[in-house]
C-alpha cells in the first residue's frame, strides 16, 4: 500500500508540473491545485499511514500522528486561498492584458515587449 | 535605562516633528528642539560620572545565540560626540527654522535631520559592532535624504545618490571588516574587542581587517581618494551641510579612527595608511579649496582637508597626537558649522555664493561679517582662537615622528604649506566676500538677516574665542575623557595652552600666516597656472562607471531574466531536482525497515480513479472546463484518502475546500477562454514530460523512503496533554486552536489578506462576459432555475444547523471553525448560485471585510485575554457547566478563539466568491444596455 500512495504523489506530482510548465494561466493554477493535492498527501505521510486509527482520545489504542494532519489542515485553507488569489489574477490580467499566457502577452509579441522593458 | 533614551528621544522627536505640518513655523521648531534639549540635559547629567573615569553601559539582550545584543555605552569619546550631536544639531534645527522659504516643507528637513541625529547618536553610544554598523548605515540612508531634501534639482539628487553610492559601499567594507573583527575576537562586544589589541594585531586577518574597517572610515570621512561625493552634497540645504559635514556625517569616519584606535593602531601598517591618506587629503582638500567660486564649494574643500587632518594625527605614532586629532574634531566642528551657517545667512540675503559676484558685505551686514571673519580666522589658525591651539599641537607633533625614515622632515614641511593654504583660502573668504570692492550684479538688496538667524552662530563664535583664549578651563574635562578613552586608559600629559614660548611650532605657524597671505595676494597667478591644468572631474568618472557597472549588470539580468515564466520555473524545478534528487543517489536502498502493510481493494480502487482523474485532467487540459471536472474527481479522491488513512478532520476540510475551489474556478473559467491553443513545440512538450516525470519521480521515491520508515514523532506530547491541558479530545483540533494556536492566528490573517487582495484586484474590473458559450450557443434566459431555488432555500437552514453542530463537536470530534466556516460558506454559495447576488443583497447586506476583521480580532484577543488571567499569550482556559436540559458542557477559551477562526473562514470565502460572483451580475447588465 506503501508503494502505491507513493506512486500517486509522485503521478500528481508528475500532472502538476507539466501542467505549471504550460504557456497559459488557467492551466497553470489547474496544476498549482494538483501540485498542492501532492504536496498535502506527502505532507500527510510524514505522520505514516494508519488505519482507524483517527486522533481522537478514546476511540482506540493507538492514534495516528496527529501533528501533520493540523499542519495539513491549514494547508488546505491556504491553498485554497492562493488557488483563488492566482485564479483571480489570471482574471485580471486577462481583463487588462488581453491575453491569458503567463507572461501577458503572446510570445510573438515579446520581441516588441521586451525592448519597452529595457529601457 | 537613560543610555537608551538618549538615541530613543532623538527618533521620537523625529516622528513628532514629520507630524508638525500643521502648526506654525515657530511652533514646530519649539516641538523638534524639545526632545534633543531633554537629551542633552540627560547627557550632561551623565557627564561627571564620565569624566571621573567611569565607562556607563546598558544592555538588552536580543540574539543571545549570534552574540548580538542591543548595547550602548558611553565613553568619554562617545560623550564628547553626543554633545557636539545633540548641542550642533540643536543650534541647526534652530537656525534651519528662519533658513528654510515658507515653500520647504519644515517638518521633512526635521524629521529627517532627527533620524540622522538617532543614526550618530546610535553609532557613537553603540557597545556592539554590528549594531554600531546599523546605525552606520543609517546614517547613509537618513544623509541621502538630506542631501536630496530639494529632490527637484538634478544636483541634489545626483549629489544624494553619489554619497550614498561612496559612504554605503564603504559602510559594506565596514561590515565586513567588523565581522572579520568579531571572528578574531569572538565576540561583537565592543568592550571585548578594544580590550583585545594582542590577539588582533597578530592575527592573520589583521591586514584585511584594517584596511576594510579604514575603507568604511575613508568613504564616510571624504579621504582621498573617496573625497569627491563631500562638494556634491553641498546641494543640501546650507543647515544640512553645516551639520553633516562639521560635527556629524564625515566625523563619523574619524570617529571610527578614534574609536578602534586602542584595538586596530599602534602598527605601521596602520601609520603608513592613515598617515599618507590624511597627509595628501589635507593637502588636496587645501589646494582646492582656494580655486573655488563658491562659498560652499570653498568649505567643502576646507572640510576635507581639516579632516585629512585629523587623520594625520591619528596616523601619528605619538599619543599627544592622538589628543590633539581629538581636539581638533572640537574645533573644527565649532568654526565650520559657524562657516557654513554664516554662508547660509549670506546666501539667503543676496540670493549667491559666487565670490566673483559677493564683494564688499561688510557695509550691508557688519555684523555677520563680524562672527564669520572670527570663525574663518579660527579656520586660518589666528591666535587667540581655538583653531590656532590644535594647529599648534599639530605642527608640534609632526616634528616628533619618523614615519618616513630620514625624509620624516617632509611631514613637518608639507603640513606648513597646507597652514599656507588654509590661512590663504581663509583669508580669500574674508576680504573676497567682505571687501574687495562693489558687489557685482547681486540678484538681491543685501541687508542683516532675521535677528535670531544669527544666534546659533554667534554661540559657536563665542565657543571659538572661549576655548581659543581660556583653552584649559572650557575643554580639559572633555579632552581627557575622551583622550582616556581613545588612547585606551592612558592620558600622556598634556597642556593646552596659548603661549608655550618662542619654539618651532610657533615659528611654522609664523610661516603658515605669512606665507598664506602672500599666496592669497600673488593668488592671481595661481589662479592662471590652475586654468592652464587639465580639468579632471571625479563626477564624470564616477558617472562613467556608475554607468558602465549598471550596463553590465543589466546585460546579465537580461541574459537570466528574459521575461518568460516557463522559463523561470522550468529553472526552478531543475533547481528542486537537483537538491531533492541528490541525497536519493547516497541513500543504499529507497524502502526501509517498516512492515510493509497489503494492498486492498478498497485503496486499489481509490488510486486508481486518482490516478485516472490525474491523467485525464493533463489529457484534456485544451478543454478546461473537462480538465476542471476532472481534477475535482482528483480532490475528490484525496479526501476519501485522508478519511482512509485516519484523518477525518482532513477529510471535511478537504471536501468542503475541493466544493468551493471547483465553484470558483467554474466561475473564473466564466470569463476566460475556454480553450487552451496548441502552442508549445514537441521539443519543449517532451523536455516538460521529461522534467515533471523525473521529479514526479524522486518525489514518489522521498515520499516512499519516508513512509517506509519508522516513525518518530514528537506528537506523543499532544495525544498526552489534549484532554488535560487542552481540554479537548480531537487532538487535531486542540493542536490548532490551543497548541499551535499561534500559527492558526497568522494562518486565518493570511486567508483574510488573500480575501482582501482578490477583492481589491476585482474592484472596476471592466469585465466583458462572451454572449454566447464556447461551442456558440446563447446562454440560457432563465438565469436561476427555480428547482435549485427552491431546494436550496430550503437546505440552508440544515446546512446552518450543522455548521453549528461541527464547531460545536469540533473540539472533541472531528469539525471545528475550519470546517464548520466551509459549511456554512457552502451554503451562502449556494444561494448566490441558485438566486444572483442582487437576491441576496435585497435580503441582507453584509460587509464581508467587516466580517473578516472582526473574526481576526476576536481571534486575536482570546489569545490577548489570557494575559488578564496572568498567563502567557494565547493560553486555553476550560471548565465544565451543567445547564438545564442540555446536560453537562464543557466550555473552553479555546471555542471562542475557534469562533474567530469560524467567522474568518466565512468572511473570506464568501467574499471572494461573492466579488467574483457579483461581476457576473454587472457585467450582463452592461450587456443588456448595450
Amino acid at each position: 500500500m506503501e508503494l502505491l500512495y507513493a506512486s500517486c504523489v509522485g503521478l500528481l506530482v508528475t500532472c502538476g508540473v507539466f501542467l505549471i510548465l504550460r504557456s497559459r494561466t488557467f492551466t497553470v493554477v489547474l496544476g498549482l491545485t494538483m501540485l498542492s493535492y501532492a504536496v498535502n498527501l506527502f505532507l500527510f505521510s510524514s505522520g505514516r499511514l494508519s488505519l482507524n486509527k483517527a486522533a481522537v482520545l478514546g476511540y482506540s489504542s493507538e492514534y495516528a500522528d496527529p501533528l501533520p494532519q493540523a499542519l495539513v489542515l491549514t494547508a488546505i485553507v491556504i491553498g485554497f486561498a492562493m488557488t483563488a488569489f492566482v485564479v483571480i489574477l489570471a482574471i485580471r490580467g486577462q481583463t487588462d492584458l488581453g491575453s491569458d499566457h503567463v507572461d501577458g502577452h503572446t510570445p510573438n509579441k515579446k520581441s516588441t515587449q521586451n525592448k519597452k522593458v529595457k529601457v | 535605562m537613560t543610555l537608551l533614551w538618549i538615541p530613543l528621544l532623538s527618533l521620537l522627536g523625529s516622528l513628532i516633528s514629520s507630524m508638525t505640518g500643521k502648526l506654525t513655523r515657530n511652533q514646530s521648531t519649539g516641538l523638534t528642539m524639545l526632545l534633543p534639549v531633554t537629551a542633552l540635559l540627560m547627557t550632561i547629567n551623565l557627564a561627571p560620572a564620565v569624566f571621573s573615569g567611569d565607562v556607563i553601559r546598558e544592555t538588552i539582550s536580543w540574539i543571545p545565540l549570534l552574540g548580538i545584543d542591543i548595547a550602548f555605552r558611553l565613553d568619554g569619546l562617545a560623550l564628547l560626540f553626543v554633545f557636539m550631536i545633540l548641542g550642533i544639531g540643536i543650534l541647526v534645527i534652530f537656525y534651519a527654522r528662519y533658513y528654510l522659504s515658507s515653500n520647504d516643507s519644515m517638518p521633512k528637513l526635521y524629521a529627517y535631520l532627527l533620524l540622522f541625529m538617532t543614526a550618530m547618536l546610535g553609532i557613537v553610544m553603540s557597545n556592539n559592532v554590528i549594531q554600531l554598523w546599523f546605525f552606520w548605515e543609517l546614517t547613509s540612508i537618513s544623509s541621502f535624504l538630506l542631501i536630496s531634501y530639494w529632490w527637484q534639482k538634478p544636483e541634489a539628487r545626483k549629489g544624494a545618490i553619489m554619497a550614498l553610492t561612496v559612504t554605503g559601499g564603504g559602510g559594506l567594507a565596514l561590515l565586513a571588516g567588523l565581522l572579520l573583527l568579531g571572528d578574531i575576537v569572538g565576540s561583537y562586544n565592543l568592550d571585548i574587542i578594544l580590550a583585545s589589541r594582542e590577539i588582533i594585531q597578530a592575527h592573520a586577518w589583521y591586514e584585511v581587517t584594517l584596511i576594510l574597517v579604514l575603507l568604511g572610515a575613508f568613504t564616510k570621512s571624504a579621504q582621498f581618494p573617496f573625497h569627491f561625493w563631500l562638494p556634491h552634497a553641498m546641494a543640501a540645504p546650507t543647515p544640512v551641510s553645516a551639520y553633516l559635514h562639521s560635527a556629524t556625517m564625515v566625523k563619523a569616519g574619524i570617529f571610527l579612527l578614534a574609536r578602534f584606535y586602542p584595538a586596530l593602531a599602534g602598527t605601521d601598517m596602520w601609520f603608513i595608511l592613515v598617515s599618507l591618506t590624511g597627509l595628501t587629503t589635507l593637502l588636496f582638500g587645501a589646494y582646492v579649496a582656494l580655486f573655488k567660486h563658491d562659498l560652499k564649494g570653498l568649505l567643502a574643500y576646507s572640510t576635507i582637508s581639516h579632516l585629512g587632518l585629523i587623520t594625520l594625527l591619528f596616523g601619528l605614532d605619538t599619543k599627544l597626537a592622538a589628543v590633539a586629532a581629538i581636539f581638533h574634531i572640537i574645533n573644527h566642528a565649532t568654526f565650520k558649522a559657524s562657516l557654513f551657517m554664516a554662508t547660509g545667512i549670506i546666501d539667503h540675503e543676496t540670493g549667491t555664493r559666487d565670490m566673483r559676484k559677493l564683494n564688499g558685505m561688510w557695509r550691508f551686514m557688519p555684523y555677520t561679517a563680524t562672527l564669520a571673519m572670527v570663525a574663518a580666522a579660527a579656520m586660518a589658525g589666528v591666535p587667540l582662537l581655538n583653531g590656532f591651539l590644535s594647529k599648534e599641537m599639530f605642527f608640534a607633533e609632526t616634528l616628533h615622528q619618523q614615519l618616513l625614515g630620514s625624509m620624516s622632515w617632509l611631514i613637518p614641511v608639507f603640513a606648513t604649506i597646507a597652514g599656507a593654504l588654509a590661512v590663504a583660502y581663509s583669508a580669500r573668504f574674508i576680504h573676497d566676500v567682505f571687501f574687495n570692492g562693489d558687489p557685482i550684479g547681486l540678484p538681491k538688496q543685501p541687508s542683516e538677516p532675521p535677528r535670531y538667524m544669527r544666534v546659533p552662530i554667534e554661540i559657536l563664535v563665542a565657543l571659538c574665542l572661549l576655548v581659543g583664549i581660556f583653552p584649559s578651563f572650557i575643554i580639559d574635562d572633555i579632552l581627557t575623557a575622551a583622550s582616556f578613552a581613545v588612547l585606551g586608559g592612558y592620558v600622556p600629559e598634556f597642556e593646552v595652552a596659548l603661549w608655550h614660548g618662542f619654539n618651532l611650532p610657533l615659528l611654522m605657524s609664523a610661516i603658515a600666516v605669512g606665507g598664506g597671505l602672500l599666496l592669497y595676494t600673488q593668488r592671481r597667478y595661481l589662479f592662471q597656472f590652475q586654468a592652464s591644468l587639465p580639468s579632471l572631474s571625479a563626477k564624470k568618472g564616477f558617472d562613467d562607471s556608475i554607468y558602465a557597472m549598471t550596463k553590465w549588470c543589466q546585460r546579465k539580468i537580461n541574459d537570466i531574466e528574459n521575461g518568460s515564466l516557463q522559463r523561470y520555473l522550468m529553472l526552478i524545478f531543475l533547481v528542486v531536482l537537483l537538491f531533492a534528487g541528490g541525497p536519493l543517489f547516497e541513500m543504499s536502498q529507497v524502502g526501509g525497515q517498516k512492515q510493509l502493510t497489503p494492498i486492498d481493494v478498497h485503496n486499489a480502487m481509490g488510486a486508481a480513479l486518482l490516478m485516472v482523474g490525474a491523467i485525464s485532467t493533463v489529457i484534456w487540459y485544451r478543454k478546461r472546463v473537462v480538465s476542471l471536472l476532472m481534477i475535482s474527481v482528483v480532490g475528490l479522491m484525496v479526501s476519501v484518502a485522508f478519511t482512509r488513512f485516519s484523518a477525518p478532520d482532513l477529510a471535511l476540510t478537504q471536501l468542503t475546500v475541493e466544493v468551493v475551489t471547483i465553484v470558483l474556478l467554474m466561475l473564473a473559467l466564466f470569463f476566460l477562454p475556454q480553450h487552451t491553443p496548441r502552442e508549445s513545440s514537441s521539443m519543449r512538450v517532451v523536455r516538460d514530460v521529461g522534467i515533471s516525470v523525473t521529479l514526479g519521480v524522486v518525489v514518489a521515491s522521498i515520499c516512499y523512503a519516508l513512509i517506509t520508515r519508522p516513525l518518530e514523532s514528537i506528537s506523543d506530547f499532544f495525544i498526552a496533554n489534549a484532554k488535560t491541558g487542552g481540554g479537548g479530545t480531537n487532538v487535531v483540533n486542540v493542536i490548532l486552536v490551543d497548541f499551535r494556536g499561534f500559527d492558526t492566528l497568522g494562518e486565518i490573517c493570511v486567508l483574510g489578506i488573500a480575501a482582501l487582495g482578490i477583492y481589491k484586484l476585482l474592484i472596476n474590473l471592466p469585465l466583458f462576459i462572451p454572449a454566447k458559450d464556447s461551442e456558440g450557443r446563447p446562454w440560457a434566459k432563465e438565469r436561476y432555475p427555480i428547482l435549485l431555488a427552491s431546494i436550496s432555500q430550503s437546505l440552508l437552514p440544515l446546512a446552518l444547523m450543522v455548521s453549528f453542530y461541527i464547531f460545536l463537536r469540533g473540539h472533541n470530534l472531528p469539525g471545528g471553525g475550519f470546517i464548520a466556516g466551509l459549511v456554512t460558506a457552502i451554503a451562502f454559495i449556494l444561494q448566490y448560485i441558485a438566486h444572483g447576488s442582487n437576491w441576496i443583497s435585497e435580503r441582507l447586506t453584509i460587509n464581508y471585510r467587516k466580517i473578516i476583521a472582526s473574526g481576526i480580532a476576536i481571534a486575536l484577543f482570546t489569545g490577548v485575554g489570557s494575559w488578564f488571567f496572568g498567563k502567557t499569550f494565547m493560553t486555553t482556559w476550560y471548565d465544565y457547566f451543567d445547564i438545564p436540559f442540555i446536560g453537562e458542557i464543557e466550555l473552553a477559551s479555546a471555542l471562542v478563539f475557534d469562533l474567530g477562526v469560524y467567522i474568518t473562514v466565512v468572511g473570506a470565502t464568501l467574499m471572494i466568491l461573492a466579488s467574483l460572483g457579483q461581476l457576473t451580475t454587472n457585467a450582463s447588465k452592461k450587456e443588456v444596455k448595450n
